[in-house]
């Protein structure tokens, strides 16, 4: 398989702080990729540079849409732009819209894939109706494949935790992206609510064929998920493989653990 | 009652007193030149500070539902449904009051005096200028403090246009709106990348850097002395009296008001007004879902100021005559408040919010000398005890059944 994402000799300095550090990665379509290490490795910092928040100070990041068989350069693209060609995101701490319902935070998610403008929103005609029809309709999809349609009208800030980092995913996955970015999808959640994610997560790739990428600290979850895994420390990849490789890496055991001290 | 209440109280009293003594007890006495003592004063504002300091803490308390029963029996309700909002979505209820108040409404100028209409007229210019400000700091999150320069704008268009080249009222009415969109955007450009506090700070410059332009380049805007003999809005070939015209502006208000209420309120359940709600709630988030920041931001500032550049253009054919002091920071802050005081966000709120801080103050003419001192304790009343405004905002809800959409209108 072709890979739809490819990252070379990534690089990003904060002043004098390198948080990225060469950084060669590549993502396969369908592939479901984690991106681990230790806290302050450069984990969210990828994210930032790939989704255009932060532009990186070298190297090249390249999107191969599966659906409009384009490659795409981010180095430079904005944000938004970034969604729109098919990437899209999650935040590790949650960033909901509260003071909108659960529908309409879907909603913002099929912005990008709408287009009415402010003569449309002010006259209503035919064709804005029927794209405001179709918002809401494709929103409510996403809402029942993601399983939180029974709190519709519910305000974003009063959805229990677990719910609104599910309400996260429902989001990015509203903009229809080919590759779906979650960052710590799993943080804060208890047990039970991470196997439910487990189960989201494989039914997102399965079901919708969106490949993806992300960040997490829960090892069980990420060994149980992923196809591969990339390690990084101090902003350096220290080790790539599947998990069972990764599980034995000596290098990654002395980036969680330390350095062995003989007895 | 405790005596930690008491003590409590006590001291709130001992506070006010200490407080007022300049203003309350020290009196000049111009003529006498002579300073007058008022100390019996002193007793009323001790005893008006302690019962005052029970009340307040009463209403705290009942504020945050304390061990009062009948909050506890509502705890299982998601969201807590003020009476006043119940009401307003009450069908019932709402229906006739609509019609009362629009029957009100029309006959208002021939139930009134001519002074009333004028006051009327102007608490209208607000309910614009509000509900314009209301898209830009209640709706889409950009705290804005030079609002009223685009008000200036409006006015000015009208009153320049007209005496250089007598445009008609009806020509500068779209213009001064288009004026207003074009320095909205042109203040917007530069500072798209602000937020917050820089941002207030930037727009409170710019404000006043359209005053000062207009109070100083005489020969442009006449400086500080403003242009007079603006004339009154004609309609088709009618010669209006000074009563007739006065009349007729209430009721052109009166349709702009609706038409700003028309038009912000289909913006605001809009896909372009979905997106100045996320922006307001998140601006990473809002871009990371790919929403175009730049564009959205212009967007809400050109809507927003439109209003004022159509409100600015009335103002000046009602008062037809226009200086830069009335377009100061303080003109700016009335608005705000408005917004603030009605409820950030809410259509309804602004034109209450506008109703209460002008008219009020009009009908207060008795009390003029602490017009101040009422409208910043009531500011502050409001923000301790309903920070979301007279009328908070309501999200609208969608109805689904087995996967068919319905629109359901609201909670």
């Amino acid at each position: 398989m072709e890979p739809i994402l490819e990252i070379r000799q990534l690089c990003m300095d904060f002043g004098g702080l390198r948080a990225i550090d060469t950084l060669d990665l590549f993502i396969r379509r369908g592939e479901i990729v984690a991106l681990i290490g230790p806290n302050g490795a450069g984990k969210t910092t990828v994210f930032n540079c790939l989704t255009g928040i932060y532009k990186p100070t070298a190297g090249e990041m390249l999107a191969h849409s599966p659906k409009t068989r384009e490659t795409r350069r981010l180095n430079g693209l904005k944000p938004n732009q970034v969604t729109a060609s098919g990437l899209a995101r999650t935040f590790q701490n949650i960033r909901l819209f509260s003071n909108m319902t659960v529908l309409e935070n879907i909603m913002i998610g099929r912005h990008c894939r709408t287009s009415a403008g402010i003569s449309g929103a002010v006259l209503r005609n035919r064709g804005t109706r029927e794209e405001e029809k179709r918002i809401v309709q494709d929103s409510y999809e996403v809402l029942k494949k993601i399983g939180l349609s029974r709190y519709v009208n519910d305000y974003a800030k009063n959805l229990p935790y677990g719910a609104q980092r599910r309400l996260e995913i429902a989001r990015a996955m509203a903009t229809d992206p080919f590759l779906l970015l979650l960052d710590e999808p799993a943080a804060g959640m208890n047990p039970q609510e991470t196997d439910e994610l487990n189960d989201l997560i494989i039914g997102i790739r399965e079901e919708e064929g969106i490949t993806i990428f992300l960040i997490e600290h829960d090892m069980k979850l990420v060994m149980s998920l992923s196809d591969r895994i990339y390690v990084v420390d101090y902003g350096k990849k220290i080790a790539e493989g599947r998990p069972d490789e990764i599980k034995h890496n000596p290098a990654v055991i002395k980036a969680y653990l330390g350095e062995e001290v003989d007895a | 009652m405790t005596l930690a209440e008491l003590k409590k109280s006590l001291l709130a009293a001992v506070w006010f007193m200490f407080l007022t003594f300049p203003i309350m007890v020290i009196k000049v006495n111009t003529i006498e030149k002579t300073v007058e003592w008022h100390w019996e004063r002193l007793f009323y504002v001790a005893a008006g500070g302690f019962v005052f300091s029970f009340l307040w803490r009463y209403f705290l308390r009942r504020k945050e539902g304390g061990g009062r029963p009948a909050a506890a029996v509502e705890a299982d309700a998601p969201e807590k449904v003020s009476p006043l909002q119940r009401l307003i979505h009450d069908r019932r209820f709402s229906l006739p009051a609509l019609v009362l108040l629009g029957g009100f409404v029309l006959v208002f100028p021939y139930l009134f005096s001519m002074y009333q209409v004028n006051i009327m007229t102007t608490a209208l210019i607000y309910v614009v200028t509000g509900l314009g400000l209301n898209v830009v700091v209640g709706v889409a999150g950009l705290l804005h403090l030079g609002y009223a320069a685009f008000y200036a704008v409006g006015a000015y268009t009208y009153a320049l246009l007209n005496f250089h080249f007598g445009l008609s009222f009806w020509l500068a009415l779209p213009i001064g709106a288009a004026l207003g969109c074009v320095f909205a955007i042109l203040l917007g450009l530069p500072v798209l990348r602000l937020r917050g506090d820089y941002l207030a700070i930037v727009t409170l410059g710019f404000g006043e850097i359209i005053r000062l332009v207009l109070e100083n380049w005489n020969d442009f805007s006449f400086g500080p002395s403003g242009i007079a003999n603006i004339p009154r809005p004609k309609f088709l070939w009618f010669d209006f009296s000074l009563e007739q015209s006065a009349v007729f502006i209430y009721f052109l208000m009166l349709a702009l008001v609706l038409l700003t209420v028309f038009v912000t309120n289909r913006l605001k359940d809009s896909r372009i007004g979905r997106a100045w709600i996320a922006m307001r709630e998140d601006e990473v988030a809002c871009q990371a879902m790919g929403i175009d920041i730049a564009r959205t931001k212009l967007s809400a500032f050109a809507m927003g100021s439109a209003w004022a550049g159509m409100a600015g253009v009335v103002f000046a054919a009602k008062t037809t005559f226009i200086n830069p002091a009335s377009f100061t920071l303080w003109e700016s802050i009335v608005i705000l408040c408005i917004v603030v005081l009605g409820g950030m966000g809410s259509i309804l709120g602004v034109i209450l919010g506008a109703l209460v801080l002008i008219l009020l103050p009009e009908y207060l003419r008795a009390f003029s000398e602490y017009r101040m001192l009422i409208f910043g304790v009531v500011m502050v009343v409001m923000m301790v005890f309903r920070p979301g405004g007279i009328v908070s905002e309501v999200r609208r809800t969608y109805q689904f059944k087995e996967g068919l959409s319905k629109d359901g209108g609201r909670s």
